[in-house]
């Protein structure tokens, strides 16, 4: 076996991106992956530490020096399985992982120049195998006890393909029509393609997982009945309620929020209508307003649907934005503009209804709030006014309520979310589990996977130590 | 629920009851059992296919149907009335909204117009089975276009016809005056068009009779995540899915959902068109 170089390369293998003048106009993927040669070219940076610190920042504990050795030994079959025995979705968190925040932040080879590209070298391996057919874990004997989750969003699908893999009958119950939740409804396609998302979930049911669509627990079902049915439960129903800021003139024509938007983008393809029967109206100048991943694959979104000026309004600066770096430079070199440190404060509609202008009011920062960000002060006097004739609101979601408002005993936050135990994904429920972003508020795909996880996990224990009880009592 | 895991809704039922209006029983067992007066599904025909809101007019718990009543007003609503008896749809979600509010009040004055005569007999029916007196009003363009009326007078004790171009019954609202005048009427249920619902909701306010409205605005998703239903009930902006679809009336901004529901008209026309010339010319 042939050792690591010893001589460091400090510059990561660049991935090819689609040109910005071409992709500003298409949906297909920005990130067109790495070849064999680049994979295992970057794969060869690697300097095996025996420490690992790149494995602490995974929030499902991905053996990542394990897999990349695997690459760099061009042993792609094994290094996918590695990947796999902690994470079912690779092909989607190589794409949409914050690594540079995770397993790339505490790279030892960051220190000295780029960290090892860990994502895109999950996303080459997993590539790799969707190219050839999925592999099929064999799977513990059926245990003859059954889990309920709800929602088929990261959360959801993390947790499913665990207690399957253990030998739990899982059925997922999905509201929507299609499973995948944020991925499919959220992400726009030129981020994630659907066809990973749908190849990933695939995945999920030929480990033996149902999926059932169109199923709304606490409309449906209730927890309680799913409990009659079940030997436990898993909420993983995510944060899809949309926010707005309640200001003049928000429910005027033409202004949508970021949910509703990408929607009918993402999950109906309205930008395949009339082909697809979901409309959407995009006008020429358009504005959306916030500083997330969502408000910018909004901007990408309207500019790919022909919009002439796309403008993010951001109320705090570019340093505070909750964005990847990496978007945020996809969304420039495509030609979306920003306007930092600006607040909408009403909108101005035409004779018909539609908004023609919004009034915005110039901020400065103050000291660090809650989040840790400074916080952003109007400045008295400051208004000014931008023409617009879209307007996309993208100030984040709070937490689905269907199921708390149908559900006797569960203790919520006056956030909305639920509350667990941290560890174990407990909620105050008896055999009802929760994770993801119903519980944290919004955040990654990838920490809704690690609650996923760790709730499969307790839900696991939990049930093994109900069958010995049994045994017990029986012997 | 775990057996009923792959579900096929099938139209078990269809009935033309005029021309461009047509009646679905669709089998749908699960949804079936849950569903209550005033709820709505949202059903998808085929993949390119939108989500339709539609509210529902029954559901048959021991037979696992709903019903729902269709009148084909743009691309969607005329694929589906094109399917036939047997054919399934790919989508069918529910039961959606918070049920109505169905209690013994007394007198119940239930006005409906155009399709959505229909689901209005489904609470008409529940507050009759409840022991209320119930009025009916029913109303259409046309002559023609006039549904559901025998159904209507099984449950209702009293029933009123009334048509815009007055070629049947009265001629528009004016008979409510009336009857709002000399009557004792205790709550105000009206569905169908959104001028239609604004009216009654101004003749019943100076009286001050509960004035309950059924709205289903421009919807996506169907269960609060999109916003798109946004409607401005008492200053506050509400979700129909979510928070309604019944509101109180004299509290409804009504003027603003009308622009509201005209938002995509242009791409709703040439979808039509799109689908007029299959598909072929775009």
């Amino acid at each position: 076996m042939s050792k690591p170089k010893p001589k460091i390369k400090k510059e990561v293998v660049s991935m090819p991106k689609q040109d910005p003048k071409e992709r500003s106009h298409n949906f297909s993927e920005v990130a067109l992956g790495y070849t064999r040669q680049q994979a295992v070219a970057e794969a060869e940076r690697c300097l095996q530490c025996v420490k690992a610190p790149c494995i602490n920042g995974c929030p499902v504990d991905v053996d990542i020096p394990a897999f990349v050795n695997l690459v760099r030994e061009r042993k792609f079959d094994e290094a996918i399985r590695k990947v796999k025995e902690k994470n079912s979705l690779p092909a989607i968190c190589g794409r949409v992982c914050p690594q540079e925040e995770q397993c790339q932040a505490s790279c030892t080879l960051g220190k000295v120049g780029d960290p090892v590209s860990v994502g895109r070298l999950e996303r080459f391996l997993a590539d790799w195998e969707r190219e050839r057919g999925y592999e099929i874990p064999r799977k513990s004997a059926s245990r003859g006890r059954s889990v309920a989750i709800v929602g088929a969003g990261p959360a959801g699908l993390t947790a499913a393909a665990d207690l399957a893999k253990l030998g739990y009958e899982v059925v997922i119950f999905e509201a929507l029509h299609k499973p995948g939740g944020v991925l499919i409804y959220g992400i726009p396609e030129f981020r994630l393609p659907k066809k990973i998302v749908e190849a990933e979930a695939e995945y999920i049911e030929k480990l033996g997982v149902t999926i059932k669509m169109n199923a709304i627990i606490g409309r449906l079902y209730t927890i309680n009945e799913l409990l009659e049915q079940f030997d436990a439960v898993f909420i993983g129903t995510g944060a899809g309620l949309p926010r707005f800021m309640r200001i003049p003139g928000e429910n005027l024509c033409g202004i949508y929020s970021a949910n509703e938007f990408l929607i009918r983008v993402n999950l109906m393809k309205a930008y395949d209508f009339p082909k697809y029967a979901t409309p959407i109206y995009v006008g020429e100048k358009v504005a959306v307003i916030g500083g997330g991943n969502s408000a910018m694959d909004s901007a990408r979104c309207a500019l790919r649907l022909g919009a002439k000026e796309v403008k993010i309004v951001y109320r705090r600066s570019r340093q505070e934005m909750p964005t990847r770096a990496e978007e945020v430079e996809n969304a420039e070199e495509e030609g979306i503009k920003f306007k930092f440190l600006s607040n909408p404060v009403r909108y101005f509609g035409d004779e018909r209804g539609w908004v023609k202008g919004m009034e915005c009011i110039k901020m400065e920062l103050g000291e660090p709030d809650e989040s840790g960000r400074r916080r952003p002060i109007p400045i008295k006097g400051s208004e000014f006014i931008i023409d617009v004739d879209t307007v996309i609101v993208a100030i984040g979601n709070t937490a689905n309520p269907l199921i708390q408002r149908t559900t006797e005993g569960l203790e919520v936050t006056k956030w909305g979310t639920i509350v667990v135990d941290e560890e174990t994904g407990k909620t105050s429920k008896e055999r009802v589990y929760a994770g993801g972003d119903v519980v944290s508020g919004v955040a990654t795909v990838i920490s809704a996977m690690g609650a996923g996880k760790r709730a499969a996990c307790s839900i696991h224990r939990h049930l093994l130590r109900k069958k010995r009880m049994q045994q017990r009592k029986e012997s | 629920m775990k057996e009923e895991a792959t579900s096929l809704y099938r139209i078990v039922t269809k009935r033309e009851l005029v021309p461009h209006i047509n009646l679905f029983e669709f089998s749908a067992k699960e949804i079936a059992v849950k569903t209550r007066p005033g709820q709505f599904i949202i059903l998808r025909v085929d993949e390119k296919g939108e989500r339709v809101p539609l509210t529902m007019t029954g559901a048959d718990p021991e037979k696992g149907t709903i019903t729902v009543v269709c009148h084909e007003v743009g691309k969607s609503t005329r694929q589906l009335g094109q399917l036939k008896e047997g054919d399934c749809i790919l989508d069918l979600l529910g039961p959606l909204g918070k049920p109505a509010e169905i209690e013994k009040f007394g007198t119940v004055l239930c006005i409906g117009g155009g399709v959505m005569v229909a689901p209005l007999y489904f609470q008409a029916k529940a507050f009759h089975e409840t022991g209320n007196t119930v009025i009916g009003g029913i109303g259409a363009r046309t002559e023609n276009q006039l549904i559901f009326e025998n159904e209507m007078r099984e449950v209702c004790d009293e029933l009123y016809v009334a048509t815009d171009d007055g070629t049947r019954g009265y001629k528009g609202l004016g008979f409510l005056e009336g009857l709002l005048k000399e009557r004792k009427i205790d709550r105000v249920i009206t569905m169908g068009p959104v001028l239609m619902m604004k009216k009654v909701s101004e003749l019943t306010r100076p009286y001050g009779i509960p004035t309950i409205v059924n709205l289903i605005p421009i919807m996506v998703d169907g269960m609060g995540m999109c916003g798109a239903c946004r409607v401005t009930v008492g200053g506050r902006t509400l979700f129909a899915c979510v928070d309604g679809p019944d509101f109180d009336g004299h509290q409804v901004d009504f003027e603003e959902l009308m622009i509201r529901l005209k938002m995509f008209t242009p791409q709703e026309k040439l979808a039509f068109v799109f689908q007029e010339e299959g598909g072929r010319s775009l």
